[in-house]
Parts: structure tokens; sequence; C-alpha cells
């Protein structure tokens, strides 16, 4: 069979281009990265990274991407089923307002909820009277992560379950399934992949969140500070390599999801086949 | 592997690794009080030297183990987290307006200038430049600043205090020279601010693009930092230059009383303030090349600070206040001179 | 991870169970998560009078970021879409070592931190960078000029162009190449008149989407553009600005311009994708 572009050149020179400009484009930065981390050798690097100030950012960017996951796994999950089973006015209108932490730049995520929970904020000045604080807290971070990561669960979802349709779940419910056993027998196995590459793009992005982040963190060294916090204190602090070092657990971290989701990828298709 | 088995070792899994997290973020420190000092982009390595003395001074004083957290940003964006409830016991800023602004709200005393000595400012310093190897512009003051072939770094006035002082020793000088004529201080500055390659947000942004970078054939920031960026970067590839006259540079420092209060740390955080202002302090700020007021140490280190004239915001522009409100606020001078 | 969403498709009626739950769940959380902190933003704006707020997004500077911004995220969308449908097409048709790896790699700007990609771009091409060494001596300058800009942006949206127009392609049917090659044409023409017309939705969408990013993106931007007044200053950045100077309202105000602009775009993609998409299917939706 013939297709559109076979010939042996064309193939050539497209591939070539394209090879060469995602190395270009891509892999260079990447390269750089570790390139920089390992600059002065790797005690340097294992120095950094294994300094007590690193260590704590690490601890809290984990502890704040485990308490994300779950709730916008839940929210997730409850919006798509809710706008791909059900019909009922302002379907589309819940739809794009799931939208709107694309639409945020993230400065101002964060600026909407200092201005609310912080302590000039009408939330925030309530609870200060109980000695509750929210912002310049993990429960500041944890709350603006969950704002600019809650969309990905749900934007995986709704697509997939719109297309697979609910006949399946139909037939389940006249055989009598009660609603949980629906879910997790007939739904799950339909949607897992989808689910875990919703989850893996919100570990993703719940690992790296800067802006958002930064406004609401009050940057205490060892207790507020995420990971990418910690790396641009560094950088401020002319420690390049040690600016790097954090880069470069970063960047691994986004070549496990990486991997991570080619291998889901990968599954999903051979499932298929 | 199913689906749901799949979930439920997740689950397990990332139960099991919240409750290791959880341990790694909650305080580990046996320390019976915590201190948090707020304070500005730069002074990072200075309080992670001095902090350790005092926690040794008081434990030796009172047989009390203490803890302090420091807190850095830009001290602007610094004192608005502050406003906006970070529970700061203590600030060390870089700036009057910003412990000004903690002052208008009522977290900080009215008078706080008055609270502790020198208007609360345990050290000063000035504006200087940092030039490459040999001087090649042969730049010396100010007035060379704004030749044509001479290209500027230093951080964005609007968004550092650094910058805002870099501006107004620069207006300063002009000033002087041009004995108050407004239409050739406008020039000047004109020119000054034209010259000026790269904005960045905050000193260290400044500092990198400046020697990682190779961008501009002048740096210009606090003395203590053009010195001490000098120190970092090696000393025979830069020079120091501090200019004939510039601007007295005032680092304030104030309790924050409502939250020291709440934190039953009070006592604690006088303590610290008053610290600063101790010989052993001072000397360890000296070395760090801040000018400062102690009569011993300022004579022990007499060598490594030129003497310059130092003009006072207070003079030149009346008040801080009124300095912000001419200059840097929304549509004013710097906005003015900087229009096309 | 953009896909074609909100297909119109009619659902079905309320057999199904979760109805109730699945409601309350997603309402809670759309309003104390997403609605109520948006209402800060509005509270700030409500103080002010109109024409005050008129005077702040029309302010001189304001107005050259917003031209600095979109001319930048549009080129980057532009550069975007060509570099992305390159990579789509040799991804889905040809077969060669190594692909898997580039189709990896694909996704690397989501899911690097943008300080991450920040800083490394901006130590990549400044002057004594390894790029920025190759292209001096060519006078081509990308660190602290519109090109640093334009540059971030296009690295943090790639994915977008690739993402949707791959599958979009894959599905494409092998009839739709072969009946145009019988007709004679050649590969540029073919492409031009069979291929394209199939792709166009996914490849407006996709570059819809990368430009509605580059709009909002400010940690890669930072360290890269210059920040110098008419020149190189984005918008996100004379927020960021306001913010210093502790005028909220202000940072508000800007700010509720570029949501409004972005939430528009977006709502105009998915307007425009879902009258596509009932054209393709004849109305069946």
């Amino acid at each position: 069979m013939q297709r559109i572009g076979d010939a042996p050149r064309v193939r050539r020179i497209l591939v070539i281009s394209a090879v060469l400009l995602a190395a270009l484009f891509l892999l260079l930065p990447l390269v750089a990265i570790f390139a920089q981390a390992f600059a002065q050798g790797v005690e340097v690097f294992w120095r950094n990274v294994s300094n007590h100030y690193t260590v704590r950012a690490i601890g809290l960017t984990l502890f704040i991407t485990v308490l994300t996951i779950p709730v916008c796994l839940v929210f997730g999950v409850a919006l798509a089923w809710l706008v791909t089973r059900f019909s009922f006015p302002g379907r589309r209108l819940l739809q794009t307002l799931i939208d709107i932490p694309f639409a945020v730049s993230p400065v101002v995520a964060g600026l909407v909820y200092l201005l609310l929970y912080g302590r000039n904020g009408w939330i925030g000045n309530w609870l200060d009277g109980y000695d509750i604080q929210l912002m310049f807290a993990w429960p500041g971070i944890l709350m603006v992560t969950i704002f600019v990561t809650c969309p990905f669960v749900a934007r995986e979802l709704i697509p997939l379950m719109q297309a697979q349709g609910s006949r399946d779940e139909e037939a389940a419910v006249t055989l009598g399934a009660s609603g949980w056993t629906l879910f997790r027998r007939v739904t799950l196995p339909n949607i897992r992949w989808a689910l875990l590459y919703g989850v893996i793009l919100t570990n993703a992005r719940a690992v790296g969140e800067f802006g958002a982040v930064s406004v609401v963190s009050g940057a205490i060294r060892g207790q507020t500070n995420t990971l990418p916090l910690h790396l641009e204190q560094l950088y401020q602090d002319y420690n390049t390599v040690g600016a790097f070092s954090s880069a470069a657990l970063l960047a691994l971290i986004a070549l496990l999801t990486l991997a991570a989701k080619a291998s889901l990828e990968w599954r999903a298709a051979r499932q298929e086949a | 592997m199913s689906a749901t088995s799949l979930f439920r070792r997740g689950a397990l899994g990332a139960s099991l690794a919240a409750a290791l997290t959880a341990g790694m973020v909650t305080p580990s420190v046996a320390a019976e009080r915590e201190l948090l000092n707020s304070s500005y982009d730069i002074a990072r390595e200075l309080f992670s030297a001095i902090n350790p003395e005092f926690i040794a001074w008081w434990q030796a004083e009172h047989g009390e183990e203490i803890d302090i957290q420091q807190s850095h940003g830009g001290s602007s964006a610094q004192a608005r987290a502050i406003l906006q409830g970070l529970r700061a016991d203590v600030v060390t800023y870089n700036q009057v307006t910003d412990v000004q602004a903690l002052a208008d709200d009522g977290l900080v005393a009215e008078d706080w200038q008055d609270a502790f000595d020198n208007n609360a400012s345990p050290y000063y310093s000035t504006t200087a430049f940092l030039v490459r190897k040999d001087n090649p512009k042969g730049i010396e003051s100010w007035d060379d600043l704004v030749r044509e072939d001479v290209d500027i770094v230093f951080p964005n006035p609007k968004t550092s205090g650094n910058g805002r002082y870099t501006y107004l020793a620069a207006w300063g000088f002009a000033d002087d020279q041009f004995d108050g004529d407004e239409e050739q201080i406008h020039d000047f500055m004109r020119t000054f601010l034209g010259n000026v390659s790269v904005f960045d947000t905050g000193g260290r942004g400044a500092t990198t693009s400046f020697i990682e970078r190779g961008i501009g054939d002048v740096l210009i920031s606090f003395e203590s930092e053009v010195n001490n960026i000098r120190g970092e970067y090696g000393s025979d590839d830069y020079e120091v230059i501090v200019p004939p006259v510039s601007i007295l540079a005032e680092f304030p420092v104030a309790v924050v009383g409502p939250n020291a209060e709440r934190n039953g740390n009070l006592d604690l955080a006088e303590a610290y303030i008053d610290y600063l202002y101790s010989e052993d302090a001072q000397r360890q700020l000296a070395g760090f090349n801040y000018r400062v007021n102690n009569e011993a140490v300022a004579e022990e280190f007499s060598d490594q600070f030129p003497e310059t004239e130092l003009l006072r915001v207070e003079d030149v522009f009346g008040s801080w206040d009124a300095a912000m409100e001419d200059h840097f606020a929304n549509g004013a001078l710097l906005d003015q001179l900087q229009r096309r | 991870m953009i896909t074609l969403a909100n297909i119109t498709g009619s659902a079905p009626k309320r057999v199904l169970p979760g109805f109730g739950l699945s409601l309350g769940i997603s309402l809670t959380f759309v309003s104390l998560m997403l609605l109520l902190p948006m209402t800060s933003l509005f509270g700030q704006l409500s103080g002010i009078s109109l024409a005050e707020y008129w005077r702040i997004i029309t302010d001189g500077r304001v107005v050259a970021s917003y031209i600095v911004t979109i001319g930048a995220a549009a080129v980057a969308a532009l550069v975007n879409a060509a570099f992305g449908l390159l990579l789509a097409w040799v991804l889905v048709r040809y077969d060669f070592p190594g692909k898997r790896l580039l189709d990896a790699l694909m996704d690397l700007p989501f899911a690097l931190p943008t300080a991450v990609a920040g800083i490394t771009l901006a130590t990549l091409y400044s002057s004594n960078g390894w790029m920025g060494r190759l292209l001096d001596p060519l006078g081509i300058q990308v660190a602290y000029t519109w090109v640093g800009i334009a540059l971030a942006m296009a690295f943090t949206s790639i994915p977008f162009v690739v993402r949707t127009v791959q599958p979009v392609l894959e599905d494409l049917p092998n009839e739709v190449d072969e009946a145009a090659l019988t007709l004679g044409a050649s590969d540029a023409t073919a492409f031009r008149r069979v291929i394209l017309p199939h792709l166009w939705p996914a490849l407006v969408t996709g570059t819809g989407l990368a430009f509605v990013r580059s709009l909002g993106e400010f940690g890669a931007i930072i360290f890269i553009a210059g920040n110098a007044p008419y020149e190189t200053e984005i918008t996100a950045l004379m927020i960021f600005v306001r913010l210093q100077e502790y005028d909220y309202v202000g940072a508000s105000a800007i700010a509720s311009v570029v949501l409004a602009v972005s939430l528009a775009l977006l709502l105009a993609i998915n307007i425009w994708q879902g009258r596509f998409i009932k054209r393709l299917h004849g109305g069946r939706g």
C-alpha cells in the first residue's frame, strides 16, 4: 500500500529534521541540567542533595504531593462521572469552570488564596481568631497545589468516558449491580489507564509547582520551602551547583514520570491488541 | 494485576509514604522555643553565621535551648507576607519603608525607630560598583555611568530595595552635581536608566547576569554585597569601586510585637536584636563587609571601608515616604523617566 | 492530556446511580476550591470605579507588556504549530530507531517544573552558555531579548500541539492517502489537499491551547527575559510588580484582564471544536 510521504528521501529528511530539532530543543536542556549538577563531581552533588534543608524540602514536596493526589482523584472521578453520565442544566458551564486553573497564571492563583485565607482576608481573619493559620504553612501550600492540579484527572477521564458511553454500566444496573460494585467492576477497568495517566500528570505538576506556592509559602527554610522554592533560593545564593542538584532531582522525577507514562501506554496498547 | 488490586496497592503505598513524610515535615528539633526572623534576600549567609552564636549565647546566659528559623526573600515581599499572616517574631530588612508598612498596620510599634540605637539600624552600608578586571572602562563615579559606552546591571527598583537604593544614590549624585536643576537631573537619570542592560527582579539575579552571563560593564549593589561577590568569584577578576558620593543604606530591625507575644517570644526577640549591637555580632557583620557603629570594631576594620560622603535619604528626598511617593509609586518619576 | 474534550454527546437519562453523590462532590469542590477564591479577585476590584480600572489596565507600560506577551506567545504558538505537526507526523507515520524515546520526550515540558526549565534555558542561551556561545558570533541574541521569551514559551507549550494532532493522525484511515495518491497528486499537494483538512481542527486547538498557556507562563520566562521596560516585560511580571508594591487592586485588575482573555479563548476553542466535530460527523454528534 502506498502512503503519503513514503518516499525514502522525504522520509529521511523529515525524520532527521524532527530528531535534530527535538534533540536541540528538548534533550539539550535536560543534558544541561545534569551537566551543571555534576560539574564539580558526584561528591559535591551528593553533599548538596543530602544537605539538611534539601532533605526537608524533598520531604515537604512529597508530603504535599501525596495529599494532593487522592483529593484530585476523588474530584476528577466524581466530576467525570457527573458530566458524562448525566445530562443536566449547567453541564457545559461546569466543564468550562474546571479549566479556570489552566487559564489563571499561577502567581494569580496564589494571590487569590492569599486574599481570601490570609490575615486580611475574611476567612483568614475569622480563622485567625481561633488561632488557625493556613497561609505560610503547609495547608496553604497544599490548597494552592490542589488548585493548580485539579483539572488533570478530570480532563483525562471526560473524553474517554464520553467516547465509551454508558451502555456497559446501564446493562450492569439492569442486572442489579449496586453503585459501588458497578463502579469498581465495570467502570474502573475501562478507565484505569486514563486514571493512572491523570494521576501521573497531577503528580508531575504537584511536585514542580513554583509560582503559586511561592506566593503562599513564606519561604521558611526547612519548614515551608518546597523543592522548587529551595532550588530558587540556592540559585539566588550563587550556589549554582546546589541549585542544579535540586533541579536534577526534579528532572529525575520528571523522567520517572515520562517512563511511567510510556510504560502505561505500552501496556494499554498491548491490552488492546 | 486487576485494576482494584493495583489501586489497593497504590493506596497502601501512598499512606505509607504520607506517614513517612509527615515524620520528616514536623519539626524534629528538641528546642523549647523557636524564633522566626524574616529577612531580606541577600542576608542568608550572614544570619547563618550569626544565629548559632546567638543560640550559644542564650544557652549560656539563660540555660535554655532555642532555635532560630530564617525566612528570606525580597524585602517588600517579606513584609507583605507578615501583613498577610506570616508569624515572624523579628524583622531584619534593608529598607525603612518595609518596616514602616508593618508599623502602619500596627504589627510593629509606632516609635520603632527609637526602640534601638542608630534609628534601629544595627549596621549600615552604601551603594558601590563592581567592575571587571583592571576596570577597562575606567569607571570611578556616577557620571561615568551615563557614558554611551557603559552598560549597567542593577535590579529593578520596582521589585527590589537594593535597586531603589541605586536609583536614589544616582539621583542624589545628580542633584548635587547640577545644583538641583530638575531638567538636567532628569536627563541624567534618563540616560542612566537607559544604560541598564538587564533589570532583574532581585539583587542575586542581577549578580548572576553580571558574573555568570557576562552582561554589562558594571554591577551596582550594596558595598557589602559587591565585596562578598568579589570574595566569592575571585578577587583577580573583579574590582570594587566605592564612588566618592553615595547613599546611606540603613538596615532597620524591629520586633513584631503581636506575633512575638503570641508565640511567647517577646524577651527572646528583644534579646536577639540587642545581640546584633553587641561587639561579637558587630565584628561578624564587619566580616561580611557591612559598616558598623561600634567604635572598636569600626577602627579594627577601617582599611576595609574607604571614606565616602554618604547622603541620607531624608536629606535629599525629605523622607522615605516622600521618596517612595515621588519616585517609585505607580506613574511617579521612575515610570516617567522610563517612558518612551 | 488534551484530547478532543467536550465532544457533544447527548448524555443518557438518569438510570445510573451516583448523581447526587457526584454532583455533591463536584459542586462542593468547584465552589470551595475554584469559585470562592476567584471571588476575592473581584472583591478587590469592586472597590474601584470603572474609570480607575480602565486607567490601570491601559497604563502605557502595561499595554506594552500585553504586546510583548501576545506577540511572543503568537510566535511561539506558530513555531509550535509547524514543529508540532512535523513531530506528530514523524511519530505516527514512520518507524525509526529511538522513536519511542522521542515520543516519551515530547511530554518533558509538562513534567519538568517551569522554574527548572527557566534557569536551564537561561544558562544554555546566555552568551557563555552552550547555545549562546554558538549563536553569539552570528549576532543572534536569545537570552534577555524578546526571542528568549518566545523560546521559553515555545518550550513549555510544545506538547499541546503534538498531543492533540497525534491521535487524530493515528485515526486517519489509509484510504485517505490512497485516494489522493491514485489520483496522481504529489506528496506535498496530497498532504495539503487531503491530510491537512482532517488535521485542521486538532492543529488549531493545539496551537490555541499552546497560546493560552504561554499568556500565563511566569516561572520559565522570568529568568530569561531581560525585564527591560517596554521591551521585555511580560504581563505576569507587571502583576508581580504590583504585588511587590502592596498594590493588590492593581494586581487584581491586570490579572482579571489576563483571566478574561484566557477564559474567552478557552471557551472559543471549546465551542469551535464542538461545531467542527458536529459538521465533520454530519450533525450526528
